[in-house]
């Protein structure tokens, strides 16, 4: 076991005192904690199976050739207008789009678009965004909406480049 | 006089918040778990083996990232806790709108919150007074910049990868706010 991974086992550990420790003494802002962690870890929960098991289909049934043509090399304009698409219909945040982001590179998805996936997960999805306009009106959102976008497209692009360049590859076998 | 408003903005968020967020929740949920299971079915119709190998990767991959899911968990719990939202209605309601914009994106920033709650506090925010400039720059930034799901990021793509791209988020962010401040002639005000 390297050093790293000791030190991150005895912080969960000694978190998991802290709460044990103030849940007996009655100490509110651990408990106040341990409500916080255990509420995201339920909401967390609801989510994670699913996209799990969606990957998991994805990786099974996919053609890697289907994604290349899509989101790889050669697609063009188009690969970065349906990565925006998926991250449209993306449930969650930028939680989820990590690993899901990860399974498209590896079945051959070029990076700047896997970035714009990643950059519109967190900010196209479209059940956020009705919500949004609800509560701060549809200009808001729309404004929001049209510069953030190209914004993030562009700096997508910026970013795979720069990687590319630099020859840059993610590891495989998370 | 002022903690009784204070108070009953507070009820008010809360309703506002409880309300949508069953409504919400519910409806993506929903949506998910019917496309999941759906996935599933076709899958298993088509081939036994394969469904049971996708299984199988989706149990690995998921086990895998756990220990990072949990440090988000850890770091999440933690900050909420030392920055309520009364801290954040505090500091955002500032009249100076280049701090305004500087403190939302920093609390955008380094927390993290599920839309149906983000919204609402906005909404309420909003009717206090804050301009939509200030945030636009709170709510980009939550959604973009991942302080707290940095160990998430880190264990897929590496340490550089994710501040290069927490950066660039946040300077998008800005640039959104400023552009928003322009539209609802705040900029200049």
């Amino acid at each position: 076991m390297s050093f790293n991974r000791g030190i991150k086992i005895l912080g969960v550990f000694a978190f998991a005192c802290f709460i044990a420790v103030s849940v007996v003494m009655r100490f509110n802002p651990g408990k106040q904690i341990g409500i916080n962690f255990y509420h995201f870890s339920i909401a967390m929960l609801k989510i994670l199976p699913c996209a799990f098991i969606l990957i998991g289909l994805f990786e099974v049934w996919v053609k890697r050739k289907t994604v290349e043509t899509h989101l790889g090399e050669e697609s063009g304009i188009r690969g970065y207008l349906w990565a925006v698409l998926l991250a449209g219909t993306t449930v969650g945040g930028l939680y989820v789009a990590f690993p899901i982001a990860y399974s498209l590179y590896g079945k051959g998805a070029k990076l700047s678009i896997i970035f714009t996936y990643i950059g519109a997960s967190a900010i196209c999805r479209v059940p956020m965004t009705i919500f949004e306009a609800s509560f701060m009106g549809i200009k808001f959102s729309i404004i929001r909406l049209l510069v953030s976008t190209p914004l993030v497209i562009v700096g997508s692009m910026w970013l795979g480049n720069y990687l590319t360049a630099r020859k840059y590859k993610i590891l495989p076998g998370k | 006089m002022t903690s009784k408003i204070c108070a009953n903005i507070f009820s008010k968020l809360k309703t506002h918040i409880n309300v949508h967020r069953i409504h919400l929740q519910g409806t993506q949920m929903y949506y998910l778990y019917i496309m999941t299971v759906l996935a599933l079915l076709i899958s298993i119709f088509k081939s036994v083996e394969k469904t049971a190998k996708a299984a199988k990767i989706a149990l690995k991959k998921f086990v895998k990232i756990l220990p990072a899911f949990l440090g988000m968990l850890i770091l999440v719990s933690i900050i909420l806790y030392l920055i309520p939202d009364n801290v954040i209605l505090k500091y955002l309601g500032n009249h100076n709108k280049f701090i305004g914009i500087m403190l939302g994106s920093f609390f955008g920033s380094i927390t993290l919150m599920p839309g149906f709650i983000a919204y609402p506090l906005c909404g309420i925010l909003l009717t206090k007074g804050v301009t939509y400039m200030v945030l636009s720059a709170f709510s980009t930034t939550l959604m973009m910049v991942g302080i707290l799901t940095y160990p998430i990021e880190k264990a897929y793509f590496g340490t550089k990868v994710t501040i290069i791209r927490n950066l660039i988020s946040f300077l998008i962010a800005i640039v959104v706010a400023l552009i928003t401040g322009i539209f609802f002639g705040e900029f200049l005000s």
